[in-house]
């Protein structure tokens, strides 16, 4: 009996220590996961931790110190810059190592691998975008060169620095809850990331769509639902500007008026789509000159509008070597500063948002895909076969065949949505060899406008406005990025991809790339709208947003005597021009005698409504979801037919309507019967719109802050809610200068007055720390909401250590 | 006494274990110190149980309690779906002791097999 009892309890005892310490039932360790010494309650770090710490690292050439401010930026002070890049590694590991490593697997299409077959697709259609190809590419050219061969090999080392000083303990919250560990970095990881940033800004078409559409309706008509240039465009270079003859002039080929503009061609099928970058990700960046500042010194600003994640995308930091002193963001997962500035300049960027991605249609000898036709032969094609590993499943094996143009991302294998079975290569310039770090390692340095323009030649994808301001004087703005030259309509569709007649002829050269130096007007800018009117001699088609640029610069002609204040100000403006562009059209439309009760309220909140997207106006709510039930009446019956579900821009149907709204045909629902009128579907949308307001308002939501819920997720989303900021009290949204969207908008916020010493006003939503335990996790959250800045801790090289540090990091050769 | 001084025992060794092993030394602790020195596996039982509670619960209260539980708010709504931090340390301490007890308990079960045949030492 004795036996037994010993027995039952130490099988009772065993089953605890399996289910307590392994996944085999519960889907976390409790044991482990809540254990004091081991687990989670880690990173519940000290309110008054001390950062303090000394570390040898023999491999350092001398030794480095880092002063930390309280907001627990680093202030790096290196006596060379390959200790200034190790140092610079080891922090972004230090403070950021899930994210810089999560975010590489998902470049690289390994999500699988942490996460199951679930991300399976997302994976396949990473490698099939060919994002391990173009890091490829990269990396070679980025290790040939040797400036910036240094700079990432010592920030690796320094990154692996930090992973192999790393306790089991010590893994970062998100590995613990997932369940894997952190790799080695290597130099190929930081060229994915890069081409992670590259995809996100530059890695989108919507050639499969139009050419749905072009099959349908026509190409005439997918020109007027999707113009080249919007009547109310006001660019980045001023109007008026002369441009050039055009050094390269690419001809269609002969065929393209019977084969590719009027082809009728149809596929069955809707099945995959891999990730298309956001169509909000855009920023805005302007420098004035100092004819229109109160100090006499230009003043630049930036807020680069992309998903709000935590944690955030970026890190904050200053950069000191015997060479180069710049601060500002960088990207954790590479070398350098990415937006910022030094003693002597400033710079910052906006998304180009043109298009330099294109598909061709791929005729393969058989499915083996081994052999395509490509100009009357048959070419042998470069198989890939990509292994994804999949968490406790086997690996998955997917053959992605490379041609001339690039790799056959949809096929048989892997069907698009809109093309179904079709082989369909993809011509991305993000393919092709480049080295954006040795950019970014010049830009860091740039004494002056002419060290900025030799920086730029480097600069080929994604391509950026990149704005320019100096100590001296002098503020640019660059198109800066290598751009095909197309023949008028070339890549709107999907191309044929039998013969070479439909390649890209040649690339633009930079010096035609739309800039704008010390313009008379006193200020450059950039909203990601189209970079020049129709008088620029290139076809340029993109992803362009309209509104943005025409309130800033509507706002800097005017200004005169500009502080540091009145830019603040305008970065958070709230003024809704496409609002003041779209009311009065659906006002006109509106037919007022079928309202009521409620109805009427409704419609004149919205015609008293300030335009302001501030936090407690209703009336913005109001108007926004009538415009969108508008834009599906209009759209959504027409579209659908032709297999197309991305709308025309909100711009584009405001424009068509205000030239001529009498034969509006969209407005016709073809789905029933009777001819609606523009007055009809305006209506009906008003009507629909109450409804949902209705709701809103009962739950105590319909204030536009309340409805738009700005938040900032953390970067495994839902899985990780309780790590998010949400219900953020922020105003603006899309179409106004304060970008800021539910969860989309300025990622970094960031000011710069080109004083003697320069002073600089900065805030991103998120923190320093990448552990949610720690309250400098989401420390600048709420000063962000706030519209408020920092100002930022410049360390001029040299100085005293100054009483601005807080913390001491160093890093001692022995 | 005797009960006491296995306490002081295993909330010390399993600490300092810890610093080095796995989680579940702190079993392996509760295990060997029962087995050489308490006879009542009911005790056994309640001695491994509190040591591990108290350790445990002490510990992660001091640690939560410095960081103003901004973790513990979080990891209670991921792990209990309710914003509930004590809940939390609540629940670290009692799967601590639960394991904790429950290995006494073996362990002292085990002695009496084991040490049956040797002469009685009679309790004070």
């Amino acid at each position: 009996m004795k036996i037994l009892y010993c027995c039952i309890s130490l099988l009772i005892t065993i089953a605890l220590i399996v289910l307590l310490g392994t996944r085999y039932v519960a889907p976390l360790p409790l044991g482990e996961f809540l254990s004091p010494q081991h687990g989670v309650w880690y990173h519940a770090e000290p309110l008054d931790k001390n950062f303090d710490e000394t570390l040898v690292i023999p491999a350092l050439k001398n030794d480095v110190a880092v002063y930390f401010d309280d907001r627990l930026v680093p202030h790096i002070v290196a006596e060379s810059e390959e200790d200034g890049f190790f140092v610079q590694g080891y922090l972004h590991a230090k403070f950021r190592l899930w994210q810089m490593e999560f975010q590489v697997f998902a470049a690289g299409g390994r999500i699988s691998e942490i996460v199951g077959d679930a991300a399976l697709d997302f994976d396949r259609g990473k490698r099939r975008l060919g994002m391990v190809y173009a890091a490829e590419n990269l990396l070679k050219e980025a290790e040939a060169n040797p400036q910036t061969r240094m700079m990432m090999d010592a920030y690796t080392a320094g990154v692996n620095a930090y992973i192999a000083s790393l306790k089991n303990v010590a893994l970062p919250v998100e590995y613990k809850l997932l369940d894997y560990r952190p790799e080695p970095w290597t130099n190929f990881k930081t060229a994915l990331f890069i081409k992670e940033m590259t995809r996100t800004l530059a890695g989108g078409a919507d050639d499969l769509g139009l050419t749905k559409l072009r099959d349908f309706f026509g190409d005439a008509t997918v020109r007027l639902l999707f113009p080249q240039v919007q009547d109310s465009l006001s660019p980045v270079v001023p109007p008026g500007t002369v441009f050039p003859p055009p050094a390269v002039v690419p001809q269609p080929p002969a065929s393209a008026d019977s084969l590719y503009f009027k082809t009728v061609a149809s596929n069955g099928g809707a099945l995959r789509e891999i990730e298309k970058p956001d169509k909000d990700n855009g920023s805005n960046n302007w420098a004035v000159s100092g004819s229109k500042t109160a100090s006499g010194a230009p003043i630049l600003c930036n807020d680069p509008h992309l998903n709000l994640t935590l944690p955030a995308i970026w890190y904050e930091m200053q950069l000191t070597t015997p060479t180069m002193n710049a601060y500002g963001v960088s990207f954790p997962g590479t070398p350098g500063v990415i937006i910022g500035f030094n003693e002597d300049i400033a710079f910052g960027f906006t998304n180009s948002s043109r298009d330099v991605m294109d598909f061709y249609g791929i005729r393969f000898k058989d499915e083996s895909k081994k052999q395509y036709y490509f100009d009357s032969a048959w070419l042998d094609s470069d198989i890939r076969i990509e292994e994804i590993k999949v968490k406790g499943k086997p690996a998955v094996y997917d053959s992605v065949a490379y041609t001339v143009f690039g790799p056959v991302m949809y096929d048989a294998a892997f069907p698009s949505k809109e093309n179904g079975r079709e082989a369909l290569a993809v011509r991305w310039k993000a393919h092709d060899p480049s080295n954006e770090l040795l950019f970014w390692y010049h830009l860091d340095r740039a004494k002056n406008y002419d060290d900025y323009k030799a920086s730029l030649q480097y600069f080929t994808a994604p391509a950026q406005n990149v704005v320019f301001a100096s100590r001296t004087g002098d503020i640019a703005i660059w198109q800066q990025g290598t751009f095909p030259a197309r023949w008028k309509g070339q890549g709107l569709y999907i191309m044929p991809g039998e013969d070479s007649s439909y390649m890209w002829q040649g690339m633009i050269p930079m010096e035609e790339n739309p800039h704008s130096v010390n313009p008379e007007r006193g200020f450059v800018s950039s909203a990601n709208q189209r970079p020049a009117d129709s008088t620029y001699p290139y076809f340029i088609p993109g992803n362009y947003d309209l509104y943005r640029g025409i309130a800033i610069n509507r706002h800097l002609s005017e200004m005169q005597h500009i502080t540091v204040k009145d830019m603040l100000n305008l970065m958070n403006d709230n003024y809704n021009v496409f609002a003041e562009t779209a009311r009065p059209v659906l006002l006109k439309h509106i037919n007022e005698n079928v309202l009521q009760g409620k109805e009427v309220v409704y419609l004149e909140a919205v015609k008293k409504w300030s335009l302001r997207n501030d936090i407690e106006e209703k009336s913005a709510t109001l108007f926004h979801i009538w415009f969108d039930k508008f834009k599906k009446q209009v759209w959504q019956d027409d579209l659908e037919q032709a297999g197309m579900t991305e709308y025309p821009s909100d711009g584009t149907l405001t424009e068509m309507l205000l030239r001529n709204d009498t034969t509006f045909a969209f407005a016709d629902n073809i789905n029933t019967t009777e001819t609606e009128t523009l007055s009809d579907v305006t209506t009906a949308a008003f009507k629909e719109m109450v409804s949902v307001a209705d709701s809103l308002d009962a739950a105590g939501s319909l204030a536009w802050g309340k409805s738009k819920n700005t938040s900032v997720y953390h970067l495994l989303g839902d899985r990780a809610l309780p790590f998010a900021r949400t219900g953020l009290p922020v105003g603006g949204g899309k179409h106004i200068i304060n970008a800021t969207a539910h969860s989309h908008g300025p990622s970094w916020k960031m000011i710069v007055h080109l004083l003697e010493t320069p002073e600089a006003y900065v805030v991103y939503p998120g923190g320093q720390s990448g552990n949610p335990g720690s309250v400098y996790y989401d420390q600048f959250v709420d000063k962000w909401a706030a519209g408020e800045q920092y100002e930022a801790w410049f360390l001029k090289r040299g100085d005293k250590v100054p009483e601005k540090k807080v913390w001491e990091m160093n890093f001692k050769k022995k | 006494m005797k009960y006491f001084f296995s306490f002081v025992l295993i909330v010390l060794f399993s600490f300092l274990l810890s610093l080095y092993m796995s989680w579940w030394s702190v079993a392996v602790v509760a295990f060997c110190v029962c087995m050489c020195l308490i006879k009542k596996p009911l005790w056994a039982f309640v001695t491994g149980f509190v040591s591990i509670l108290l350790l445990w619960g002490g510990l992660t209260w001091y640690i939560s309690a410095g960081n103003n539980h901004v973790l513990a708010h979080k990891i209670s709504l991921l792990v209990l779906r309710q914003d509930n931090p004590v809940m939390l340390i609540g629940l670290s301490a009692f799967i601590g002791a639960l394991t904790a007890g429950f290995a006494g308990l073996s362990g002292t079960l085990l002695g009496r097999l084991v040490f049956e045949k040797k002469p009685e030492i009679t309790e004070v």
